[in-house]
This record gives structure tokens, C-alpha cells and sequence, in this order.
């Protein structure tokens, strides 16, 4: 190796983050080409259906291979800064999983509360979960924010979001 | 001068005393979002556009324009006071903004930016009016072999030449295809790319991906690494206008700027960073070594300032013209666009002039709102930022949700938002730029209906695809610039044996091969 390195440079482990995006791409891309072939192709259709996704499916597949070999020969992603974004510690794995359950249980219920319920959850249970310790404001705006939001929708815009189970009482 | 009779048309349909409430309207909520910190324009757009859903075609327009220079000026007020540049193009701003604000004159240097971005915003605008009909005319007559070409060139320039990773642009645009393939195929009607899913029929969502990406990817990146202390806002004091002398120095960077960015945006050559980077250099050569750039010049804010409004004018040749957006908030405009039925390609100007007509009037309006707005509302903006952070992005994710909901009303698509939401943090953690996947997701479709046409036409033979000249020229072009930067880039490391400036992260590993 040369000295003109950088000195942390060999000693940087390979990202292997990188590798599962990779295989994602792969599979991504294998699926695409895969499901292209399950196409029937009409009569005077000179191209049909399959020509697009079997280039757009096997050049991701040739990406992913190629992000891989990229990764092994010593690629590392710059991850995005942001003002407020700290990337001197590891990813909070914590405040994710919570976010996603919160999103997860906004979905899955939405038909049955309604959107009046759900958006005020969603909101006080996200800044729970970024770490406001005021429950009780959280909610109140949370209330705000999906009831007004309802009526604005619904009144102002003539889109009906669910009223769930407050159904006739909005 | 039929441009502005047109225009005129369009003004007068804009000046209702109703859309200009939607314009004023727009206008305080784009800026409102903007001025978030960590909120760009395009995000920024992308999280308003459920606002507009149950309105007319016009109104709509008129309120995105004022969305979108709001959102705009909303991000220089952040790189002002916070030196947080929301997107790339407002690093310059933020380098002597910043400086001029730690120094007492945030005001002045909100001013500079908010005059120099309506001065370029209005004389890109009225460059738009006369060059976009001109170049709608040459365009309708482009046959579908041409046009695919063309958008083949505006990928690759988007992709491979601008970005600094060819490697993870190509892999975002090829990420956006995909996803642009799922659902009904436009000729056959079969579902393609659906996972064994009868939800996925009907296409995803184009509002969903980009409120997925952009808003719900980054509020999920920043909980992930939220910063624990607190930011040092500076307070914006003093009268809020220029005095004669700040003027003075300012309005040459504001033309100068005006004259470097337009020109960037109405090639689709992508972007604003190079203008505004560009327009910074220059007002440092000519304001002279005793300058103070670098404490916080007048001039290093007025000049990028107007060099990106100008820039975003001049995306509008190519999106109205062409149909092709070349800025991640373009294609979300566009992605609106097509809610109401209207669908990118040379069509969109002579199939609806007058909506055409409106939205560049309403620009016009929007602009000047945002001066008359704006200006004695900073200190107000300046406060939002204090937004306590878990209300910030608890915030993103309600309205991100709420958008990508009200948008259909299924809750499926919430679980779409949530893959996306998932997909834009990848993209955040890996360094995939989202302009690719934006553009692939949007013009995906439409490519692959030129590339059907085009062989329709041949009978399947490939000479289909190149059989007009224009078609030729311009694989020419794809052909040089793909070319030129590599050789370029071989014949500098050949003769410097040393990495030259900011390359591409792939190109390490090639850089190490060599000196070893």
C-alpha cells in the first residue's frame, strides 16, 4: 500500500450495511424480471408489456451486483447531515421502533377511530416517542391539529377523511 | 407581442379577489413550512400538496405557485439564522448570510435575499413567458423517437453527470422505474410488479412516494440521530430594510445572479447548486481582496440568492414545454399537475394554455405577495424556528400521514408510506440522492409509452427508435456527455495522480488502485 493514503483508510472496516441494500437491489430487480416473464403479450403489440420491466428489473440487478463489489473494494456511503442530525452516535434504534408502531397502529385502526382519533395518537404518540415528557399538552395539540385538520378537509376541501367511530358526532 | 396578451389573460383570470387569497395563502404556507427548519421547497411542496386537493385546476395552481417561492424564500430564512441550509442550493446563502447575521445584520441580509429573489423571480418568470411558447411550438412536433431521446438525456444529465455518485444515482433512478412499473400496465391492463397484491393494481401514488421520501424518510433519519442540545438561533433585530448603501451594493449581484442561474434552469442541466456556486465565486472575484467576504458580504448573499430564484424560474421552460422536470420540486409540481388529468409531455402547453397561462401569472403574483408578505413577517418566521424538535417532526409525521391518506382515503396507503418512509432513510443512510428516483418514478411511465409508440410504429424493428434526426442529435449528446466526463476525469488522474476536488465515492477505490 502506498503512504499517500489516508491513515485511517485501510484500517476503515467494509459497511456492511451496504451489502443488504445490495442484495435488496438484486432481489428487487430479479423480481421485476421475473414477474415480466409471467406477462402475456398481445397480438399486434411489437413490444408489449415485458420489454420495459426486463431492462428496467436486470440493469437494477447489474447495480446491486455492482454496489456489492463496490462495497468490498472499500465504498463507504457519506450519510446525510442535517441541522439536526448528530452522526457521531450510533442510529437510535429505540425512537424508531416506537415511531413505527405508532404508524403501524395509525394504519391498522384507521377505518375504526377515524381520522379525529388516529391523527391525535399519531401526533402525541410521535412526540412521546421524540421525547416531550408533556403527555397531556402533546394530546391537547394532537386534538387540535386532528380535528381541525378533519374539518378543513371535510369542509373546506369536500374530502371526506374516515370519521371512524365518530361517525356523526364531527 | 401575443406572450402577453396571453399573459395578460392569465393575470386576469389569477386577480380575482379569490385566488389571490389562495395565493396569499399559498404563500404563508409555504413559507411557514420552509422557514422549518430541515424542511426544503420540495419537501415542503410535496407535504402541502393534500391542501389543494378539493379545488380547481386554477386555484391549485395559483396556490402552488405561491407553495413553492414561499417554500423557497422559507429556506433562506433558515440559512440565515440557523446556517442550515435546507437544500444544497442555499449553501451559499447560508455561508455569508450567516456571517451578516452573527454580525447584527440578519435583517439586511434577509432583505437582500427576499428583493434579489423576487427581482430574479420576476424577470425569470417573464423569460419563461417568451421562451416557453417558442419552445412548446418546436416540441409538439417532435415525434415519440425524439422525445424519448429527450428523456433519456434529461436521466442521464440528472443522474450521471450532476450527481457525485454515478453508482448510487443509477441506483436511484432504477429504484424509481421500478416503483413507477407497478400496477396496470397503460396498454394491457395487466398488473405488473404487484407482490400478489390486488391494492397495488391501481398504481402507487405519486404524492405517497414523495411524502414517503422526502418527508417521513427525513423525519425518521433525524429521530434516529436527533441532535440532543439545543441550536443558537440568532434574533432578527433592527429596521428590516436596506439602507442605501446596502442597496447599492446589492442590486448588480441581484442581476448578475439573475443571468447566471436562469440560463442553468431552463437547460435541464438540474439543479441550482451550480449557479448559485457559480454566482458566489463571481461577486467574490469582483468585489476585490479588501472585501468582506468571508465575514459576511452583502453581495455573497444577493447573488446566489437570486442566481437560485432565477434557476427555479427557469425550470419551468423545460417542465412546460417538455413536461420534463429536472428539480426534485419540479417533479412534484408536475406529480400535482397530473392529479388533475394533465399529463407531462409537449402537450401540456397547447392542451391547456390557459391553465398554463394562469400559473405563470400567478408566479408573477405569488413573487411579488411573497415581498409585500414577507418582509415585515421575518421576525415572526424567525420564531418558528425555536419549534420544540419532537413537535417539529411529530408534526412532519401527521401531516406527511394526513397527506398521503387524504389523498385516496385508503388506509393502505399509510403502509405504503411507511415502506417509502423506510425506503427514504435508506436512501439518507446510504447516500442515494432522491432527485433520480423522483424523476425515474415520474417519467418512467411516460418514457415507456414513447418507447411502445416509437416501436409500434417501426413494427418492432429498432430503427423505430432512432428514425428522426433530432432522435440521433440527441443520443449524440447522451453519448458525449456520458463520455466527456469520463475521459476527462481519466486524463486528470492520469497527469495529477492525485484525487482532484470532491469526486465521487466510488471513486476512492479506483483512487486507491492507482497509488498503490
Amino acid at each position: 500500500m502506498s503512504t499517500t493514503l489516508e491513515p485511517d483508510a485501510p484500517t476503515r472496516a467494509v459497511d456492511r450495511g451496504q451489502y443488504l441494500l445490495a442484495t435488496l437491489l438484486v432481489a428487487l430487480g430479479g423480481y421485476t424480471v421475473y414477474d415480466a416473464t409471467t406477462l402475456n403479450v398481445g397480438f399486434g403489440d411489437p413490444v408489449g408489456p415485458r420489454a420495459f420491466p426486463y431492462v428496467v428489473g436486470s440493469v437494477l440487478l447489474v447495480l446491486g451486483i455492482l454496489l456489492a463489489v463496490a462495497t468490498a473494494r472499500g465504498d463507504r456511503p457519506q450519510a446525510e447531515e442535517g441541522e439536526d442530525v448528530d452522526l457521531t452516535h450510533p442510529a437510535d434504534w429505540a425512537t424508531l421502533a416506537k415511531l413505527v408502531v405508532v404508524l403501524v397502529f395509525t394504519a391498522a385502526t384507521l377505518g375504526v377511530l377515524g381520522w379525529a382519533i388516529n391523527g391525535a395518537i399519531l401526533f402525541a404518540g410521535s412526540a412521546w416517542a421524540l421525547g416531550s415528557r408533556t403527555l397531556v399538552r402533546d394530546i391537547l395539540i394532537g386534538i387540535v391539529l386532528s380535528v381541525g385538520s378533519w374539518y378543513a378537509f371535510y369542509v373546506g376541501l369536500g374530502i371526506p377523511l374516515s370519521p371512524g367511530i365518530l361517525d356523526g358526532i364531527l | 407581442m401575443e406572450s402577453l396578451d396571453l399573459l395578460w389573460g392569465g393575470l386576469s383570470a389569477a386577480a380575482t379577489p379569490e385566488n389571490l387569497m389562495w395565493a396569499a395563502l399559498g404563500v404563508l404556507l409555504g413559507t411557514f413550512v420552509g422557514v422549518l427548519p430541515g424542511i426544503g421547497p420540495a419537501m415542503a411542496v410535496a407535504l402541502l400538496l393534500p391542501v389543494t386537493y378539493g379545488l380547481e385546476p386554477a386555484q391549485a395552481f395559483i396556490m402552488f405557485a405561491g407553495i413553492y417561492y414561499g417554500g423557497m424564500y422559507g429556506g433562506s430564512t433558515t440559512s440565515i439564522l440557523l446556517n442550515t441550509p435546507g437544500e444544497s442550493a442555499s449553501v451559499m446563502t447560508a455561508i455569508e448570510g450567516n456571517r451578516m447575521a452573527k454580525r447584527g445584520r440578519a435583517a439586511q441580509a434577509l432583505a437582500t435575499a427576499a428583493i434579489g429573489s423576487f427581482i430574479a423571480g420576476t424577470i425569470g418568470t417573464m423569460l419563461v413567458v417568451f421562451l416557453a411558447p417558442t419552445m412548446a411550438d418546436l416540441a409538439v412536433e417532435i415525434g415519440a423517437p425524439s422525445f424519448l431521446a429527450v428523456i433519456l438525456l434529461a436521466m442521464v444529465l440528472v443522474t450521471g453527470v450532476l450527481g457525485s455518485s454515478r453508482l448510487r444515482g443509477f441506483i436511484a433512478l432504477f429504484v424509481g422505474l421500478t416503483i413507477g412499473l407497478v400496477g396496470l400496465d397503460l396498454n394491457t391492463a395487466q398488473s405488473r410488479v404487484d407482490f400478489g397484491s390486488t391494492l397495488l393494481a391501481d398504481r402507487i401514488d405519486i404524492v405517497v412516494v414523495a411524502v414517503g421520501v422526502f418527508a417521513l424518510g427525513e423525519a425518521l433519519w433525524v429521530a434516529a440521530h436527533l441532535r440532543r442540545k439545543p441550536l443558537e438561533i440568532i434574533p432578527v433585530g433592527g429596521t428590516p430594510w436596506l439602507s442605501r448603501e446596502d442597496f447599492g451594493r446589492s442590486w448588480k449581484p441581484w442581476l448578475r445572479g439573475t443571468a447566471i442561474g436562469f440560463p442553468f434552469g431552463a437547460v435541464p442541466a438540474g439543479g441550482a447548486e451550480t449557479p448559485t456556486f457559480l454566482s458566489y465565486l463571481l461577486e467574490r472575484r469582483l468585489a476585490g481582496k479588501k472585501s468582506e467576504f468571508g465575514q459576511g458580504a452583502i453581495e455573497g448573499v444577493a447573488g446566489p440568492e437570486a442566481a437560485n430564484n432565477a434557476s427555479a424560474a427557469g425550470t419551468f421552460v423545460p417542465l412546460l414545454a417538455l413536461g420534463l422536470p429536472v428539480t426534485a420540486t419540479a417533479s412534484i409540481m408536475l406529480a400535482a399537475f397530473q392529479n388533475y388529468g394533465i399529463e407531462p409531455g409537449p402537450q401540456l402547453m397547447t392542451e391547456h394554455s390557459d391553465l398554463v397561462w394562469t400559473l405563470l401569472a400567478s408566479l408573477l403574483i405569488g413573487n411579488t405577495l411573497l415581498l409585500v408578505l414577507n418582509l415585515p413577517l421575518a421576525p415572526l418566521w424567525a420564531k418558528l424556528l425555536r419549534t420544540p424538535r419532537p413537535y417539529l417532526y411529530a408534526g412532519i409525521l401527521f401531516f406527511a400521514s394526513l397527506g398521503a391518506y387524504a389523498a385516496r382515503q385508503r388506509a393502505f396507503d399509510l403502509v405504503l408510506l411507511l415502506v417509502f418512509g423506510a425506503l427514504g432513510f435508506a436512501m439518507r443512510r446510504f447516500a442515494i440522492p432522491v432527485l433520480p428516483l423522483i424523476l425515474g418514478l415520474i417519467l418512467g411511465p411516460t418514457m415507456e409509452l414513447k418507447f411502445r409508440e416509437a416501436l409500434a410504429l417501426s413494427g418492432g424493428d429498432a430503427s423505430g427508435l432512432v428514425n428522426e434526426p433530432l432522435a440521433v442529435i440527441v443520443y449524440v449528446i447522451i453519448a458525449l456527455a456520458v463520455a466527456v466526463p469520463l475521459v476527462l476525469g481519466a486524463v486528470l488522474r492520469g497527469r495529477n495522480n492525485t484525487p482532484s476536488g470532491p469526486t465521487d465515492p466510488s471513486g476512492p477505490a479506483d483512487q486507491k488502485e492507482m497509488v498503490s
